[in-house]
């Protein structure tokens, strides 16, 4: 049983197919990628599974459960954890209370312990604050914990984010182009975060990438979307070689 | 911890560094030594500077008449001594004496102690430490107050505009939506705790003879703000439930609207006493009552938007979509934060009420928006500091500049418009209300250059 399953999702935005009959399958602690040209509608399809937006048609199960039609929330709490392509930060809080606010779902002390302060929310918040440093370390970032997230360079503003949606405690990760704008540098200690993620957690991850070295070198299994479709989908070398895949990449090589 | 970090690079304030290492139990004793030297000796002090009398707003109301008596010459040739200038300088040397050379003399003698006191409290639990320092605030405060029936009311009046104040920032600021309808809030609290006490308790006119007698009925007071805070709320659950379901600026059409409807229903219901309002409240709404229910509200608002559940308002305001993506229930925590909100104006209407003793429909109108705007903005969003600062200033200051009459009109707006261009958000916007922090010992945090 696949932990993420998609059977035929197909969307509109009223008279536009944004994407056409959609399948994915992703088994616990695998990576899988999906490339494609701009406006290809990846990002989409991640709104779609994250409950951004509803599909039109289809099914998307979560650990056997359908999730489709849940409220973006439910769905981040049944276990699905997101990036965004652009920065979705929260700019007037810390580093720290991002992580921290990404356990929302599961505090449990109620309204009483938000306005009384009761020792059972000192307890609670004191565990979530632990845990949220640790993540901080795990992506390298501990030490900017109390910097507002406006004060960091690019690159560890993206592993606030990345450490956020670690806090969902997510079965499925799902990376929205995470070294967009990046140097190669930072590139570089991204994917060494990613692997290691991966190999320490454990984690299913969904990743969207223009990188192409990227996603060859982390993926176990790679998808090509072109105009809502998926026109190819296999191992790093198969995906590599298709001759689809080049053409929607390079276009058609013509002989005159 | 967090403040500084994302206030970076700012230095000790030009008021801290007056006041030296004083930590805040020192400036409250100072603050105390300067009521005490204005009880004991400040009819002596305003008689020897040939003062009318002795000023009752630390001086700013007895410039304000002098300027407003200036002004009156010189465009409406109204009669002017000109020896009454003298009262200009002589105004400032009496709050010098009186008030500022005290407090800087008595927290910097003072400090050396005060910080070992605080370090003392510092280790004990909490709440002791915050009675301990509320005690003398209460005393200095009540002290103050004591001298005149005028700093009385005035004092109960900005107590209250304070909780209405930080009521409405939970909304326009952690939230960051834009609601109109607190003054409508205000009212349903003022009303329905109105139609408790005077109903139950009190023969009137209005709403007939009093149906209960009963020794110390002032101690069902509590019980008639928490009836009129949780009407307001219900109120607002009329707002919330259709301006929240979609995302946009709903809010704040649909709650002037709430204003506006609200108000002539008052003015409407001739059983509430129509347009003329109730009156005869018993007087219940003393300074201690009005005290400990901003006291406690404030604590209580403060708790809620630390706590990582008061957080997710904030990231609502800052990115909606990242919220509901990391698992937060935006539509609750938007429901959630404007019925506390409204439940905490209504509360502050109860008390009004019972301050005034007299409540009428066009109490709670659209002027009444206007000024707990300005005291939210002009304070600081997203800020309990910020709004405790906003609600002091720009009550004492509508008070202090009563005589200049229209030109008060134009001084406060200037003032807004000043610190709508050097601070968007207000003078102490988005900083943390950290209460172990404020009480500490300063022995640690020495200005360093």
């Amino acid at each position: 049983m696949a932990l993420l399953r998609v059977e035929h999702m197909t969307h509109y935005f009223g008279g536009l197919r944004a994407v056409h009959d959609y399948n994915l399958e992703i088994e616990a602690g695998q990576i899988v990628g999906l490339i494609g040209p701009n406006g290809a509608g990846k990002t989409t399809i991640f709104n779609l599974l994250t409950g951004i937006h509803t599909p039109s048609e289809g099914r998307i199960l979560l650990d056997g459960r359908p999730i489709n039609g849940l409220a973006p929330n439910r769905i981040a709490a049944l276990g699905l954890g997101r990036t965004f392509q652009n920065l979705c930060l929260w700019r007037h809080m810390s580093v720290l209370d991002h992580v921290r606010l990404a356990h929302y779902a599961r505090i449990d002390y109620g309204l009483a312990g938000a306005f009384f302060g009761t020792a059972r929310r000192h307890r609670q918040e004191a565990r979530i604050e632990a845990r949220s440093r640790e993540l901080l370390e795990l992506v390298g970032i501990g030490h900017l914990a109390d910097q507002g997230v406006l004060n960091l360079p690019y690159g560890a503003q993206r592993r606030v984010e990345l450490a956020r949606a670690l806090a969902v405690a997510p079965k499925v990760l799902f990376l929205d182009e995470p070294t967009v704008g990046m140097t190669p540098e930072e590139l570089g200690q991204m994917m060494g975060i990613i692997r290691q993620l991966h190999q320490q957690l454990g984690l299913a991850i969904f990743l969207i990438e223009h990188r192409l070295k990227m996603v060859m070198e982390l993926c176990q299994r790679i998808q090509t979307l072109v105009f809502g479709e998926v026109i190819a989908e296999g191992t790093p070398g198969q995906i590599q070689n298709d001759p689809r895949v080049i053409e929607a990449y390079l276009g058609k090589e013509t002989v005159d | 911890m967090t403040k500084e970090a994302i206030s970076p690079g700012r230095g000790p304030s030009a008021v801290r560094r007056i006041l030296g290492p004083a930590p805040l139990l020192g400036l409250l004793t100072g603050a105390l030594a300067c009521v005490l030297i204005e009880r004991f000796f400040g009819q002596q002090v305003s008689d020897l500077l040939h003062l009318p009398k002795m000023p009752v707003l630390f001086g700013i109301l007895t410039i304000s008449k002098v300027v407003a008596g200036l002004v009156n010459a010189l465009f409406k040739g109204a009669a002017f001594e000109g020896i009454e200038l003298l009262q200009l300088p002589a105004a400032g040397v009496y709050f010098a004496v009186v008030y500022l050379l005290p407090l800087i003399g008595v927290g910097r003698i003072t400090a050396g102690a005060a910080n070992r006191a605080a370090a003392a409290l510092a280790r004990m639990p909490l709440p002791a430490s915050a009675l301990v320092h509320l005690g003398l605030m209460y005393v200095t405060l009540h002290v103050w107050a004591g001298m005149s029936d005028y700093r009385l009311i005035t004092l109960n009046l900005t107590l209250i505009a304070v909780l209405f104040t930080l009521s409405l920032n939970i909304i326009n600021g952690y939230m960051g939506e834009f609601s109109c309808s607190h003054p409508a809030f205000m009212a349903i609290g003022a009303y329905i705790s109105s139609l408790f006490t005077v109903g139950l308790f009190v023969d009137d006119k209005v709403l007939g003879k009093a149906l209960v007698a009963m020794p110390m009925d002032y101690l069902t007071f509590p019980l008639a703000l928490i009836l009129g805070g949780g009407a307001a709320a219900a109120g607002a659950l009329i707002i919330a439930i259709p301006s929240f379901k979609t995302r946009g600026d709903y809010l704040a059409i649909i709650s002037l609207a709430f204003l506006f409807i609200v108000k002539s229903l008052f003015e409407n219901l001739q059983v509430l006493g129509g347009a003329r309002g109730i009156a005869g409240q018993p007087d219940w709404a003393t300074l201690p009552v009005i005290f400990a229910v901003v006291v406690l509200g404030i604590w209580i608002i403060n708790n809620f938007v630390t706590s990582t559940l008061g957080k997710a308002l904030n990231a609502v305001r800052d990115d909606e979509t990242a919220a509901e993506a990391m698992t937060v229930n935006t539509r609750r925590v938007k429901m959630t934060a404007f019925l506390v909100g409204a439940f905490w104006a209504g509360v502050a209407g109860g008390l009004l009420a019972h301050v005034l003793r007299y409540i009428n429909p066009a109490m709670f109108g659209v002027q009444k928006l206007a000024e707990v705007l300005a005291m939210v903005y002009f304070g600081g969003l997203n800020s309990v500091y910020g709004s405790i600062v906003g609600a002091v200033s720009i009550s004492l200051l509508g008070e202090a500049l009563r005589p200049l009459e229209i030109l008060k009109w134009i001084f406060i707006p200037l003032l807004l418009i000043l610190v709508m261009i050097y601070r968007p958000t207000g003078l102490v916007a988005f900083r943390d209300f950290d209460l172990r922090k404020a009480m500490g010992p300063r022995t640690d945090s020495r200005p360093k250059v």
